[in-house]
């Protein structure tokens, strides 16, 4: 670690496209975010601390010993702040679901900006907008310039922008595993560089449900069906996303009878958690009529990007919809069905 | 002009910044608090189906997830035409309430909070939550931090999940609640109730016995009479989680009373070309720009606001506390931003309150917390009071509930108009010419918008920092008048 | 205008015990056939992972072709319904995501059925010709100059005073 005045390293936590959630799972580690505070100087954490950009920018290269970065790279202003802090940085992690995988901010990737700055500026029905003003990245005001960032058309994740050292998977992490992997990053006890701090297998490891076999002849929307308590939801026609989840979560969705969204990333050695799913679901689907077959997929998953992709499309190897500039362009929103 | 940029603003929830301009005579001609940040909620859930909504919109706050959930499941009751049964109302509300209380806490203790009990002008290294510690001592740093605890314990329990809960359904919720999980959740609650109390206690005796903070409080540079707005419930008393919005003047007088699904009557949402957020304003008065009084509808829908547009407070301790804090701040409705944070701490004990009443709710471990929709879904709203405002969401879909439509006015995005006033108001007050720009001259502008705990509040704080800081002043041609700095390596 | 007509890059993925066979007698029966598709020999169409489908659109192939014994005739007795339901399933994602209808198609063929095979292959290059090279990679580059962008931030940075909070 650096050595600083105090003998303490340098901490640095930066949020991009995210939400905050990240910032309150650090904060769920209760008391031991003292011991945190013994170990390190925070020096750049706009939430909670007065830093200022600036003054990242005048340290020096690698004088942070780690930056966990949470949030998913959609402006200019983000992606500066993900090479300013990579090169800053000796360690940096990619924490959380947004960074790691794009996580909510990654389905505007089944959009584009022209969608959604005509939907939020023009079409909503309580925006009243006569003269047809929109948000600039220059404008000039009676007293002087004012500025905002580029706006673009994908999310990417933190490892499409820079290269990550680690990262922490969750929507947001677990306190345990925050506090583990910390510990972990401290003690230089890591896998190789560019690995997953987490489990190397899936919810259904840690959910308590009873499994049997799965035969599945329709899908059900939680809304159609009040599930027993106490068997597996997927084989309830339930469509759960733990099969090609990775495990760390402790399977809490299940508990409280709600199947699994996939919000800890895709499991240990799968690329693209929609195509595993799509495996894992076939399988079980029992039927070998071709139109039974269409029809049980048509009317059981009628948003497959959202089923699927909820957590991770700017993550996944399409990583969008295919993009056109057109304003009806919501490819990700026609999901059609015959 | 000159100008000076705060970038970014901190100990808030969300990114910002606040550009001054200064004229040639050194006082403030504007400021702009602008958010350079937006996702496109509103677009890309389109395609997404209804019951995803609870999950995903949770994720448009980290701090608040739980109250994006309650909205956008009440919307899918409305969406699919169906009335949940009383003991999944009565969960809802008291689940709601147990995040209130945490929420609140952490903003008193650890945004907001700091300015207050240490002063604005503290040095920055104990202007935070160590700082707190330090001068309450342990014993108080542990019941905050148990509060907390506690709180996102039982959300965990209750709702699946401490942040992002996993719960709401059309028609209800996805899991009832045991009779051993009853028992704690009272048990706590009922500390929770002390808790608030002691922190009321706490507010009096650091804040309120200071002569020098009651100054700062009732200074004119932080005063906007603007309209109010809240929920109420059938007698016109605070209510979080379901109600009739209700909405009053400058004068105390009510505007308006309708019920969620009249919303696009009474609320346009303006845009400006300097921020991604938009500013919504009162339709029937209009949009007049930002400006104070009766003929402009810019509109403050904070926790003061809630207890300006109401009439009291269901519980009686908050009532007692409420009747103190009008007597003391010289009636109804208070103007004065810093008093939010009051205000905050009363629907802190309000929540803390309601929270025991419902968990001993014989309803409460009801079995039927869940009713199956029957009714082609088409469209509907839903709204609660979000820690920080009013919070709408309002979906349309297709007869399978797809979404084809979305429209979301979040907490913090009511006050967007009023929190760009407040931070010019407080700049042209504190900045004049001859007046040396210190470190916690700014600090204090900023408590401006502290006061609303903007957008999506952040937990808590931590450390000290011995934060770098450079000001550097600069006429119009660009050449350097002023500099200075500190605790820069 | 003369241009280049366009060659569609078409990756086919070949079950060893019908299909691949299909291709090997269009060869020696001297059947012609397009020559844009590379063929990948697989066990089994049930091998045939959907993220291999994804992978190849993501990195320039502008169609993907998946071809198997007929139901009922797998050499490993059931696998390729279990290719049949996935199929479905992916081109369901495929078509929300925007990815045109004829890039990716399956096929059955027996050992005995060069000539089918041939056909489909040339029917499918045609199909995606007239749709036009796919480019998938093109979908996510930003029209706007992101240097230029990150170097104006880091202009206004330089020049604006800064305040402490």
């Amino acid at each position: 670690m650096s050595e600083a005045t105090n003998g303490k390293g340098k901490l640095a936590l930066y949020w991009a496209a995210s939400c905050g959630g990240c910032e309150i799972a650090v904060l769920g580690i209760d008391e031991k975010v003292l011991d945190v505070a013994a170990a390190f100087d925070i020096v750049f954490w706009p939430c909670v601390v007065d830093g200022k950009v600036r003054s990242i920018e005048k340290m020096e290269d690698k004088s942070i010993d780690l930056c966990l970065f949470n949030g998913a790279i959609r402006t200019s202003e983000q992606e500066y702040m993900a090479h300013l802090l990579r090169q800053k940085s000796k360690t940096l992690v990619a924490f959380g679901s947004c960074a790691q995988e794009g996580c909510i901010p990654g389905l505007a990737n089944a959009t584009n900006r022209d969608a959604i700055f005509k939907t939020a500026y023009f079409d909503t029905p309580s925006t009243d907008n006569p003269n047809g003003v929109v948000p600039l990245t220059e404008y000039e005001a009676e007293e002087g310039m004012l500025y905002l960032p580029y706006f673009y058309n994908t999310v990417k994740t933190l490892g499409q922008t820079v290269d990550v050292d680690y990262y922490i998977p969750g929507c947001p992490p677990e306190a345990d595993d925050i506090w583990d992997a910390l510990v972990a990053i401290l003690e230089g006890n890591l896998p190789p560089r560019g690995s997953v701090i987490g489990k190397h297998s899936t919810v259904c490891d840690q959910c308590d449900m009873i499994k049997t076999e799965k035969k599945i002849k329709e899908f059900k929307r939680t809304w159609e069906v009040i599930p027993d308590g106490e068997t597996c939801l997927l084989e309830q026609g339930i469509l759960c996303m733990g099969l090609a989840t990775r495990a760390g979560c402790g399977g809490m969705c299940p508990k409280v009878n709600s199947p699994c969204i996939g919000c800890h990333g895709p499991n240990e050695g799968v690329e693209d958690i929609g195509a595993r799913m799509i495996t894992a679901l076939s399988s079980v689907i029992d039927s070998d009529d071709p139109e039974e077959i269409e029809r049980i997929i048509q009317e059981g998953i009628p948003d497959p990007v959202g089923s699927f992709y909820k957590f991770n499309l700017a993550g996944s190897m399409l990583r969008r919809s295919a993009f056109t500039s057109d304003e009806g362009a919501q490819a990700g929103a026609e999901a059609e069905t015959a | 002009m000159k100008r000076i940029s705060i970038d970014p603003i901190t100990r808030l929830e969300g990114h910002g910044k606040i550009d001054i301009f200064l004229d040639d005579q050194g006082e403030v001609a504007n400021a702009y608090l602008q958010v350079p940040e937006l996702r496109g909620f509103e677009q890309f859930c389109v395609g997404r189906l209804a019951e995803d909504m609870p999950n995903i919109t949770n994720r448009i706050c980290g701090v608040c997830p739980e109250a994006h959930h309650m909205a956008s499941t009440k919307a899918l009751d409305a969406l699919f035409h169906i009335d949940p049964p009383p003991t999944a109302k009565k969960l809802r509300e008291m689940f709601y309430s147990i995040f209130y209380a945490t929420d609140h806490t952490t903003h008193f203790y650890a945004l907001g909070g700091p300015d207050f009990v240490m002063g604005p002008d503290a040095p920055v290294a104990e202007r935070n939550i160590l700082g707190i510690i330090k001068k309450v001592g342990m014993d108080i740093a542990g019941k905050v931090l148990k509060m907390r605890h506690d709180g996102h314990y039982l959300i965990k329990k209750i709702g699946g999940r401490p942040v992002h809960p996993n719960w709401g359904l059309p028609g209800g919720v996805s899991k009832g609640l045991s009779k051993e999980l009853r028992e704690e959740v009272e048990a706590r609650g009922r500390e929770a109730i002390e808790f608030a109390q002691f922190s009321i206690q706490l507010f009096n005796d650091i804040v309120l016995g200071n002569t020098d903070y009651v100054n700062l409080i009732t200074n004119d540079a932080y005063i906007h009479r603007t309209y109010n707005m809240g929920t109420v419930d059938e007698n016109n008393h605070v209510n979080f989680y379901d109600g009739m919005i209700r909405v009053v003047g400058p004068d105390g007088k009510e505007h308006a009373k309708y019920e969620y699904k009249d919303y696009l009557d009474y609320v346009a949402e303006h845009v400006e070309p300097w921020s991604y957020l938009k500013f919504p304003y009162l339709k029937k008065i209009g949009w007049k720009g930002f400006v104070d009084g009766e003929e402009s509808g810019v509109y403050k829908a904070t926790p003061l606001s809630r207890l300006n547009a109401a009439d009291g407070m269901a519980t009686p301790l908050a009532q007692e506390e409420y009747e103190r804090m009008y007597e003391t701040l010289g009636g109804k409705p208070v103007d004065h931003t810093l008093a939010t944070h009051w205000a905050r701490l009363i629907e802190l004990l309000y929540a803390t309150e309601r929270w025991v009443e419902l968990a001993t709710d014989p309803e409460i471990t009801g079995e039927t917390y869940r009713l199956l929709p029957t009714e082609t879904p088409d469209e509907g709203v839903g709204c609660v009071e979000a820690p920080r405002g009013t919070l709408t969401h309002h979906y349309w879909s297709d007869e399978r509930g797809v979404l084809t439509k979305v429209n979301l006015i979040v907490g913090t995005t009511n006050n967007n108009a009023a929190i760009n006033m407040s931070v010019k108001k407080a700049a042209q007050g504190l900045i004049k010419k001859g007046v040396e720009i210190k470190e916690g001259l700014l600090n204090t502008i900023e408590m401006a918008y502290r006061a609303y705990d903007p957008c999506m509040a952040c937990a808590t704080h931590t450390l000290p920092g011995q934060m770098p800081l450079e000001v550097t002043i600069r006429d119009s041609e660009g050449e350097i008048l002023e500099q200075r700095t500190q605790n820069l390596d | 205008m003369a241009d280049e007509r366009f060659e569609p890059k078409i990756v086919a993925f070949l079950c060893n015990w019908c299909s691949y066979r299909a291709a090997d007698l269009a060869g020696t029966a001297r059947i012609t056939y397009e020559p844009n598709v590379r063929m990948l020999r697989v066990m089994c169409s049930g091998r045939v992972d959907p993220q291999f489908v994804l992978k190849a659109l993501s990195l320039g192939a502008d169609g993907v072709m998946i071809a198997g014994c007929h139901p009922g005739e797998c050499h490993y007795l059931e696998q390729n319904y279990k290719t049949m339901r996935r199929f479905a399933m992916l081109k369901h994602t495929l078509k929300a995501l925007g990815v045109e209808d004829a890039r990716v198609r399956l096929q059955w063929a027996s050992a005995a059925e060069g000539t089918r095979l041939a056909n489909a292959i040339n029917e499918m290059v045609e199909q995606v010709r007239a749709l036009g090279p796919l480019n998938w990679k093109d979908n996510w580059v930003e029209e706007e100059d992101i240097d230029a962008a990150l170097d104006r931030l880091v202009e206004e940075h330089a020049e604006a005073m800064e305040v402490p909070a």
